[in-house]
C-alpha cells in the first residue's frame, strides 16, 4: 500500500420518502383524491383555502398511515399532533402545509434490507411517519409569461417516511427503496407510482473516510424520478464530495438538483435552508388521539407482507428462493399467482405460466396486474384442461392469447375457437392419410422402418389439426397405419 | 285559505317587543316577515344607518330579504314549521360567510368578494326562519376594539355619535342599540362581543369555545374565535343562542354537547347563587362610576339571595400579553391565504411572485392588520418561539387553570365589569397598546375558552355600564341563570316570592 494513497471515503444516506396514500377522498375534505382530472376540479372551499373554510380529518387516511407506521415496525405514539408549516407558495393555497411537527404519528422503526455474507441482517432505521397534505401543482410551461396553477392535488393525504443515515452506498438506497415500495404497495398504503408522483423522493447523502464516527456534512437531493435515478444521484453527488474533500475542499449544506441528462447534480438556486417555517400546532384541528386497541386490530389487518409471503410460498409451493423472489416484486403478481395456483391446482404450472405468458402479456398490454383480462380463475381453469388433456399444450397458448382478447373463460374460447382436443379416430385417420398422401417419400421410408420418421409424421399431423390433435393417439394410429 | 292579516303598521312596534313576540306574531299570521323587514330597512333609514352617519352596514340586500322573507310566509301558509326565529330580521358581521352579500371582514383585501358556501350558524339562522338583512361593519379582521380599524370607515355609537361602538363587532351592536335589529351575530377573540355591548348598552354572548361552529367565520386566531349573539335582552340572546349552537361535522373544534333550552333559566331565580367577585377586576384605577355601578349590581344579587364571594384569578394580570401573543401568532397564519393568487385583491407587480405578494398585502392589509402579522410572525420565528409562544401558551394554561380552580371551590359565577372605561370618542385612542388595554377584562375568557357575557348595568356619565358574567366550559345555563335575574333586579321586576331585602 501506498503512502500516498487516498483515503477510502464511505458513503453516508438518509431518505425521505413522501408517499400519496390511497384514499378515495383528500385528507381534509371530501374532494376526490383521484389522479388525472382536468386541472381544478377537484377542488372545493377547504382545499382552494377559501376564507371560513376548516379541515376535517380523514379518518382512511390515519389508517392507512400506521398501516404503514406497522408495517415498518414502528412505535405509535398515541397522541400525536398536526402543526402548521408556514410559506407562501402560489400552489399552496392556505400559506401552509399542514403536517405534523414535534409529535408525529409513528416513530423508531426499521426495515431489514438484506443481510451480509455472515447472515447478520442489514437494517435500515425509520426515524419517523408522520402524516401532512399535499401542495398542488405549479405549471410553468403551460402559457406563455405565467404559471398556471392546478390545486386537484392540493390537500392529497401523504406520509413521510424518514430513514435514518443508515445506509452505505447507492445500491442499499436503491434495495430500501424497492423493498418499501413492495411493503406498501402489498398493505395497500399506496399506488407507490414514481411517475404518476404517488411516491417521491430525496436524498440525504454526505462522504466520511470509511471508519470516522462523525458524519460528514450531508446535501440534500431531489429531483429524482425513478429508483435507478436515486442511485445514479447518489453515486454522482458521492463522487463530487469525494472529489472536493481530496481537494482540501469542503462541502456546502444545500440542496442540489439531479440533472439525468447530463448525469450530474447541481446546486439548487434557491436557498431552502433560510426557511423558517414558524411550525406551530394546528388549532383547527384537535390533537390525534388513538385508540390503541384499534390501532392493534390495524395492524393485525394489515395483509401479508412480502418477506413472509416469500417464506410461505417457498413452503407452501416448493418454488426456488429466485422464483419466489420474482414473484413476489409485486402484491398483485404474487397475488394472482396463487389464485392461478389454487384453481389449476397444479402450482408447477401456474408458475410456469404466471412468469412466462401472463408476465409477457401483461407487459406487452402496459396494463397493471389487476387490471389484466384473464382472471386468475378463468387461467386455472386452463391449465386444468390441459392436465386434464382436454386442449393440447399448443393449442392452450392459443386460447390464452383469445382470452387476452376478449376477456372470456377458456373452456368457452377452446370451444368457439375448435381447439379441444381431437381424439376422435376417423378424424385423426383423416389428417394421417392426407399427411401419408402429401409425403410419399417420408410415408415410404417410414412403412420401410424408417421409425425415426415418426416424430416429423406426427408433428405434420398436429400441423394439420392446428394443435388439436391428440398427439398420444396420433402416435398410436400412425404406427397401426405403417403396419397397413 | 285565508291570507294572513297584514298587519303593517304594528311592525316597526313588533321590533321593540321581544323576540318571542315577534315570533309569535309571525307564526299566527297577525305579522308578515315581510313587514318585519320593512320595518328593520325603514328604521335604517330613519336613524341613519348609513356611512355618511352611524356607518353600520357593509351590505344591506333589501330586495332579496324581502323575497326571502315571502318565501318564509308561503311557508307559514303551508302549516310547516317556520323555526324559532320566524321572520326575525338578523344583521350578520361581515367576517361570517353568506351567500347574496359580500364578505369583507372590512378589508380593502376582500372588497366585494362573494363567498360560494355559508357559514354554519347562518344556515342555522335561515332554518329557524330568520332573515338576514344585512352585512355590519367590524374592524379589518377583527382586530381592534372601537370599529375604527374597518376600511369602510368607522361605525359611531348610536348612544353618542361622536363615540366609538367598540369592536371589532361594532356594526353589529350598533345595529341593535339603534334598534334596526333585535338581535345580530358578532364573532369574538378577545372580547369582540362583549365589549361593543357594553359600549352600546345591550347583551352581549361569547359561548364556550367549541359551543358554535367556527364553519364561515373567517378565522383571526382559530383556538380563541367563537360567533356570540347580540341582543336588547337577556332572552333574546339566549333564543339567538340556541339556534346557532350544537356540534357541527365541519368544525372539528366544534363540541359534541347537547344544546339546553337557555331562557328556561328565566325563572331560576338566583336563590343559593355564588357570585365570585374577583379582586384583579377591581382595580384601583378602575372608572369609579363603572365600580360604584357594578357595587350595584352585586347588590342586587346580595338582595335577591345570591352569595357573593370574594376571590382571585392571580393570572389575570398576564392575559393582555398572552393575548397579544397567541392571536396574532394564529392569525399570521390565517391570513396567509390572502395572497392575491386565488381570490379578493392583486396587485400586479414588475418585481414578479414576490412583488406581487408584496404589493398586493401592502395595499389590502390596513395598519392594524399589517402590525399584527408582524407581531405574529416574530413570536414564530426561530429563536423567538420558545421566549414568546411557547412562554405564552404555558402562561395561557395558568389562565385557564385559574377559571378552574374558583369554578372547582363553589363559585357558580364570576361577575366582573366588562370594560375598564365607558365608550370612548372617535379618534381618542391613538396608541395601539392603550386600545389593547380595552380588552383588559375580557381577554382570559377567549383563552381559557370559558363561555362569558356582559349585560347592560347602568350608566356612566350617560354612557352605558356594562357588567361581565364568567361561567365554567359549557355551563351557558349557569350563566344566563345569573344574567336573567340581575336583569330583572336592576329592572325592578321581581320574581313571584322574591323580595327585596
Amino acid at each position: 500500500m501506498s503512502a500516498a494513497a487516498s483515503p477510502d471515503y464511505e458513503m453516508v444516506v438518509g431518505l425521505e420518502v413522501h408517499v400519496q396514500l390511497k384514499t378515495r377522498t383528500k385528507a381534509f375534505c371530501g374532494c376526490s383524491a383521484d389522479f388525472g382530472a382536468p386541472p381544478n376540479t377537484n377542488v372545493c372551499p377547504v382545499c382552494l383555502a377559501l376564507p371560513g373554510a376548516l379541515p376535517v380529518l380523514n379518518q382512511h387516511a390515519v389508517e392507512l398511515a400506521l398501516r404503514a407506521a406497522l408495517a415498518l415496525d414502528c412505535k405509535v405514539n398515541a397522541t400525536s399532533v398536526f402543526a402548521r408549516k408556514n410559506y407562501f407558495y402560489p400552489d399552496l393555497p392556505k400559506g401552509y402545509q399542514i403536517s405534523q411537527y414535534d409529535r408525529p404519528l409513528a416513530e423508531k422503526g426499521w426495515l431489514t434490507i438484506g443481510e451480509l455474507d455472515d447472515g447478520t441482517p442489514v437494517r435500515v432505521g425509520i426515524t419517523r411517519v408522520h402524516m401532512e397534505e399535499d401542495a398542488g401543482k405549479s405549471v410553468h410551461d403551460r402559457y406563455a409569461g405565467a404559471t398556471a396553477i392546478d390545486l386537484n392535488r392540493a390537500g392529497v393525504p401523504l406520509i413521510e417516511i424518514v430513514s435514518e443515515p443508515d445506509m452505505r452506498s447507492a445500491a442499499e438506497a436503491g434495495a430500501y427503496l424497492r423493498l418499501l415500495k413492495q411493503i406498501l404497495s402489498y398493505s395497500g398504503v399506496s399506488d407507490v407510482s414514481m411517475e404518476e408522483g404517488s411516491l417521491r423522493v430525496d436524498a440525504n447523502v454526505s462522504a466520511r473516510i470509511r471508519g470516522a464516527t462523525q458524519l460528514g456534512t450531508k446535501t440534500e437531493v431531489k429531483n429524482m424520478n425513478s429508483f435507478s435515478a436515486v442511485e445514479r444521484a447518489l453515486d454522482s453527488e458521492f463522487a463530487r464530495q469525494v472529489a472536493l474533500l481530496e481537494s482540501g475542499g469542503t462541502v456546502t449544506q444545500q440542496t442540489m438538483l439531479w440533472d439525468g441528462a447530463k448525469g450530474e447534480t447541481r446546486a439548487s438556486r434557491t436557498k431552502e435552508e433560510s426557511h423558517d417555517y414558524r411550525y406551530f400546532p394546528e388549532p383547527d384541528l384537535p390533537p390525534l388521539v388513538l385508540d390503541m386497541e384499534w390501532v392493534g386490530r390495524v395492524g393485525r389487518a394489515i395483509p401479508e407482507l412480502p418477506d413472509a409471503r416469500r417464506k410461505r410460498m417457498i413452503g407452501e409451493y416448493e418454488l426456488s428462493a429466485a422464483d419466489a423472489e420474482l414473484l413476489t416484486a409485486s402484491a398483485g403478481m404474487s397475488e394472482y399467482f396463487e389464485a392461478v395456483a389454487r384453481a389449476s391446482l397444479d402450482p408447477k404450472a401456474a408458475l410456469n405460466w404466471v412468469m412466462g405468458e401472463v408476465s409477457a402479456a401483461v407487459n406487452a398490454a402496459g396494463v397493471r396486474i389487476d387490471e389484466f383480462p384473464v382472471r386468475p380463475a378463468d387461467l386455472g381453469e386452463l391449465l386444468r384442461m390441459v392436465r386434464e388433456d382436454v386442449v393440447s399444450h399448443t393449442a392452450a397458448k392459443r386460447v390464452f392469447a383469445r382470452m387476452v382478447e376478449t376477456g372470456k373463460p377458456a373452456a368457452q374460447v377452446a370451444a368457439e375457437e375448435g381447439l379441444q382436443k381431437v381424439g376422435d379416430d376417423a378424424a385423426l385417420v383423416e389428417w394421417i392419410d392426407e399427411v401419408l398422401r402429401e409425403n410419399p417419400a417420408e410415408a415410404a421410408r417410414y412403412k420401410s422402418g424408417e421409425t425415426k420418421l415418426q416424430g416429423v409424421l406426427v408433428g405434420l399431423v398436429m400441423k394439420k389439426s392446428k394443435g388439436r390433435a391428440d398427439p398420444r393417439k396420433v402416435n398410436q394410429l400412425l404406427s397401426e397405419r405403417a403396419r397397413v | 285559505m285565508k291570507p294572513p292579516p297584514r298587519a303593517p303598521a304594528s311592525a316597526a312596534k313588533l321590533l321593540s317587543r321581544p323576540l318571542t313576540e315577534c315570533v309569535a306574531c309571525v307564526r299566527e299570521g297577525a305579522a308578515l316577515p315581510s313587514d318585519l323587514v320593512s320595518a328593520a330597512f325603514d328604521r335604517a333609514d330613519d336613524i341613519g344607518a348609513g356611512s355618511e352617519s352611524l356607518n353600520v352596514f357593509l351590505a344591506t340586500d333589501r330586495e332579496r330579504a324581502t323575497e326571502h322573507a315571502k318565501g318564509l310566509t308561503a311557508l307559514i301558509g303551508r302549516a310547516e314549521a317556520p323555526g324559532n326565529l320566524a321572520g326575525v330580521p338578523v344583521a350578520v358581521k361581515d367576517n361570517i360567510a353568506t351567500l347574496d352579500m359580500p364578505t369583507t371582514c372590512g378589508s380593502r383585501i376582500l372588497e366585494g368578494y362573494v363567498s360560494p358556501f355559508e357559514a354554519t350558524v347562518v344556515r342555522r339562522l335561515r332554518a329557524n326562519g330568520a332573515v338576514i338583512i344585512g352585512k355590519t361593519n367590524m374592524d379589518e379582521f377583527a382586530m381592534g376594539s372601537s370599529t375604527e380599524n374597518s376600511a369602510y370607515g368607522p361605525t359611531r355609537n348610536p348612544v353618542d355619535i361622536r363615540r366609538v361602538p367598540g369592536g371589532s363587532s361594532g356594526g353589529s351592536a350598533a345595529a341593535v342599540a339603534a334598534g334596526i335589529v333585535r338581535l345580530a351575530l358578532g364573532s369574538e377573540t378577545g372580547g369582540s362581543v362583549r365589549q361593543p355591548a357594553s359600549f352600546c348598552g345591550i347583551v352581549g354572548v361569547k359561548p364556550t369555545y367549541g359551543r358554535v361552529s367556527r364553519y364561515g367565520l373567517v378565522a383571526f386566531g382559530s383556538s380563541l374565535d367563537q360567533v356570540g349573539v347580540l341582543a336588547r335582552t337577556v332572552e333574546d340572546a339566549a333564543l339567538g343562542l340556541e339556534v346557532i349552537a350544537g356540534c357541527d361535522q365541519f368544525d372539528s373544534t366544534s363540541a359534541d354537547v347537547p344544546v339546553p333550552r337557555y331562557e328556561l333559566e328565566k325563572n331560576a331565580g338566583l336563590k343559593g347563587l355564588v357570585i365570585g367577585k374577583p379582586r384583579e377586576y377591581f382595580p384601583e384605577r378602575l372608572d369609579p362610576r363603572i365600580a360604584q355601578e357594578c357595587e350595584r349590581a352585586l347588590d342586587a344579587y346580595r338582595e335577591l339571595g345570591a352569595e357573593v364571594r370574594e376571590v382571585s384569578l392571580p393570572h389575570t394580570a398576564y392575559s393582555i400579553p398572552v393575548y397579544y401573543i397567541v392571536a396574532p401568532a394564529e392569525a399570521s397564519s390565517n391570513l396567509a391565504r390572502f395572497d392575491g393568487v386565488r381570490y379578493g385583491l392583486r396587485v400586479p407587480s414588475e418585481r414578479g411572485l414576490a412583488g406581487m405578494y408584496e404589493a398586493t398585502r401592502a395595499r389590502g392589509f390596513g395598519p392594524e392588520v399589517t402590525r399584527r402579522i408582524l407581531l405574529g410572525t416574530y413570536v414564530l420565528s426561530a429563536g423567538y418561539y420558545d421566549a414568546y409562544y411557547k412562554k405564552a401558551q404555558s402562561v395561557r394554561a395558568l389562565i385557564a387553570q385559574d377559571f378552574r380552580d374558583v369554578f372547582a371551590s363553589g363559585v357558580d359565577v364570576l361577575f366582573t365589569p366588562t370594560t375598564p372605561t365607558p365608550a370612548f370618542e372617535l379618534g381618542a385612542v391613538k396608541d395601539p397598546y392603550e386600545m389593547y388595554v380595552s380588552d383588559i377584562f375580557t381577554a382570559s375568557a377567549n383563552l381559557a375558552g370559558v363561555p362569558a357575557m356582559s349585560i347592560p348595568i347602568g350608566d356612566a356619565r350617560g354612557l352605558p355600564v356594562g357588567g361581565q358574567i364568567i361561567a365554567p366550559h359549557f355551563a351557558e345555563p349557569v350563566m344566563f341563570r345569573a344574567a336573567f335575574g340581575l336583569e330583572r333586579a336592576l329592572a325592578g321586576e321581581l320574581l313571584p316570592g322574591e323580595k327585596s331585602a
